[in-house]
């Protein structure tokens, strides 16, 4: 959690200063949710993400040095300078694609899915999207093909409150989106999205849950993003609602919570410290190797239009 | 290769099978595949020869189905999802267009999405607007897919199954006007390449230029208008993303006419982007404009009266092409 807020408040200040120029999405107060679910599967397991993944990609294991230097549009990034901020990949870790089409890998998840049942493997695949997401007909669509087939699937929501600038009660009439996968016979769970610990216990179920071939699980978990849509700012201007509520969010930061829960448990405070400043170096180090990463070459624009599989093995 | 006539739903069916039998990585997904007569005989029965965890008759859900088949791609199967009409495959352009086609740049090639998107062209019939459409100009748009139209029962399996081995997303286009057409098909597997058309007449006086059942109505030009003493050059495109510019343009330069016959709409289709083309490069051995025979920028009607006046066939091509003669 630590490592996914330092970065990126990094990249917010990379924003800020204009050094980064693509448009990133930030899950400032969201880390929980990243952390607490990658941390119930392994790296054989599948995940796919949004446009608002920097999280689910460092929780999952993707290289801190890939993601800046994708950010920044370098050769060296995890997507070649091709992706940037939205489209972010780490397959050696079962993170095979993040996308900004608003919920477009639900039903990419389900896939892997049903790829590992074919296949009698017990991967399970972790969707990763946000309220807005729910909207879409493919989320519904998905929910009721992965129930049918009795996919290892984990459907895990991050309820932020906002898509974009218009608030949940502006679009749900009701406050129910764990109730969401009911009529498919997918079984929902609502989870403090700021506990990691209450996040994690929850995908532990769900993930056992689908390798018992029992099929998919819900997890709306509830939780805020400090900053605004896109970019750097907090985006109070969109309402007053908004402006009301961050403080009280702010008060139930999930990295606070996580520390006084170790403090509570023994962990010495010299001990965190110790593992902010390797964060704080591991960070120096993948904004360091950004910089002085190569941009992708000119003549490189025609590469990859189609796939060739003996390179990418 | 051992050959015997089989018809062109048969020989979609015999390369599936051949498919699901030789790659365990293989599965069909799509609404209808259960049916006996959905899909014509093209998958008859495969549920029951290979199961239904690997042949699986979807809910209505084109989106997610296809979306799926995306993931399961990238998870490393090799699906062939189908939409019996391309007109309710429209549901699931998102997946098609936005996800299968772009994965592979905008990963820097890191991961392939060896997907089929099978779907079927099926008018006629006083079916109407909403189950007539003939789309496939639009994918020809998208860097990143290949769209295949075979128009023979050769085609029709070799086709699929180099579609299946390609690594990347093909729309595999077929057409239910076609699908009674019998001819010699090979026993074995075998691929027909992606990208390469086919001389199904060699001719001196004009080139005819079509892909799928306008490329048979284009053989029956040929022979009508043999019969006017008229040697015509068919070429069969089959694929048509990316398509053959090499034999098409060294055919253009040897007649100095082209007649290009297409199943879809007029305007910035199939037929647009071959005649720019060869205008483009090949524009002064052209002895007569560049003709266009099809479909007009109509949606498809209902009654049979018509019907009859919308769709083109193999006497609007010998019109054309006698017209390009006579400039």
């Amino acid at each position: 959690m630590a490592l996914i807020r330092r970065c990126e408040e990094r990249i917010a200040d990379l924003c800020d200063s204009g050094e980064v120029r693509c448009p990133c999405h930030l899950c400032i107060g969201q880390e929980a949710i990243a952390a607490g679910v990658c941390s119930a599967i392994t790296d054989d397991d599948y995940a796919w993400g949004g446009h608002r993944s920097h999280g689910h990609y460092l929780a999952k294991g993707g290289s801190p040095r890939a993601l800046i230097a994708e950010i920044l549009g370098r050769a060296t990034g995890c997507a070649g300078g091709r992706g940037g901020s939205m489209h972010l990949i780490a397959r050696e870790v079962g993170l095979l694609g993040t996308v900004p089409l608003v919920a477009a890998t639900i039903p990419l998840a389900v896939g892997a899915a049903l790829a590992a049942k074919l296949r009698r493997d017990p991967r399970v695949s972790v969707a990763f999207f946000g309220d807005g997401a729910t909207e879409e007909g493919h989320f519904h669509e998905s929910l009721n093909l992965a129930a049918l087939l009795r996919l290892p699937v984990v459907f895990v929501c991050e309820n932020n409150l906002y898509a974009s600038h218009l608030e949940l009660a502006q679009r749900h009439p009701a406050d129910n989106l764990d109730q969401a996968g009911v009529p498919h016979g997918v079984p929902g769970h609502r989870v403090d999205g700021n506990d990691v610990l209450a996040v994690y216990r929850a995908a532990v179920a769900a993930v056992q849950r689908a390798r018992r071939g029992e099929g998919p699980t819900l997890l709306e978990c509830r939780t805020f993003r400090w900053r605004g849509h896109v970019g750097t700012a907090l985006d109070l201007d969109v309402g007053v609602r908004r402006r009301d509520e961050l403080p009280t969010w702010l008060a139930r930061d999930p990295i606070g919570r996580a520390r006084d829960h170790l403090a509570a448990c023994g962990i010495a405070a010299n001990e965190l410290d110790r593992l902010h400043a390797e964060i704080e170096a591991e960070i120096d180090d993948a904004v360091a190797f950004g910089r002085r990463s190569p941009y992708p070459t000119p003549d490189s624009l025609f590469d990859h239009v189609y796939h060739d599989e003996k390179k990418s093995e | 290769m051992t050959a015997r006539k089989l018809s062109y739903a048969d020989a979609i069916r015999e390369g599936h099978a051949q498919l699901l039998r030789n790659d365990e990585r293989v599965f069909v997904m799509g609404q209808g595949v259960w049916s006996p007569w959905y899909a014509g005989t093209s998958l008859r029965a495969l549920d029951q020869e290979f199961g239904r965890e690997r042949v699986i008759d979807s809910p209505v859900a084109e989106n997610a189905t296809t979306g799926a088949a995306v993931g399961a791609a990238l998870a490393g199967m090799r699906p062939i999802v189908f939409h019996p009409r391309m007109d309710f495959m429209l549901l699931a352009v998102d997946p098609i267009v936005n996800q299968a086609a772009n994965w592979s740049y905008m990963f820097e090639g890191r991961i392939g999405v060896p997907i089929v998107v099978r779907t079927v062209i099926n008018r006629g019939g006083e079916q109407a607007a909403q189950h007539s459409q003939a789309m496939h100009s639009w994918f020809m748009h998208v860097p990143g897919l290949k769209v295949v139209m075979p128009a023979t029962p050769h085609d029709a399996k070799g086709l699929l199954i180099a579609a299946v081995e390609d690594g990347n997303p093909v729309l595999y286009v077929d057409d239910r006007w076609l699908y009674a057409d019998e001819g010699p098909v090979p026993v074995e597997m075998y691929r027909v390449p992606i990208a390469a058309a086919a001389v199904r007449r060699a001719g001196r006086d004009v080139t005819i230029v079509a892909a799928s059942y306008m490329a048979r109505e284009a053989v029956r030009a040929g022979d009508e208008l043999a019969d006017r003493d008229v040697d015509a050059e068919v070429i069969d495109l089959r694929s048509i993303k990316p398509w053959d510019r090499t034999l098409v343009l060294e055919s253009v330069e040897k007649t100095g006419r082209l007649v290009i016959a297409d199943s879809g709409w007029t305007t910035a289709g199939l037929a647009a982007e071959i005649a720019a083309t060869v205008a483009g490069e090949q524009f002064r051995s052209l002895k007569a404009p560049i003709a266009r025979v099809c479909l007009p920028d109509v949606p498809a009607p209902m009654s049979r009266v018509l019907e009859n006046v919308y769709y083109p066939s193999s006497a609007d091509i010998v019109a054309a092409a006698l017209d390009a003669l006579k400039q």
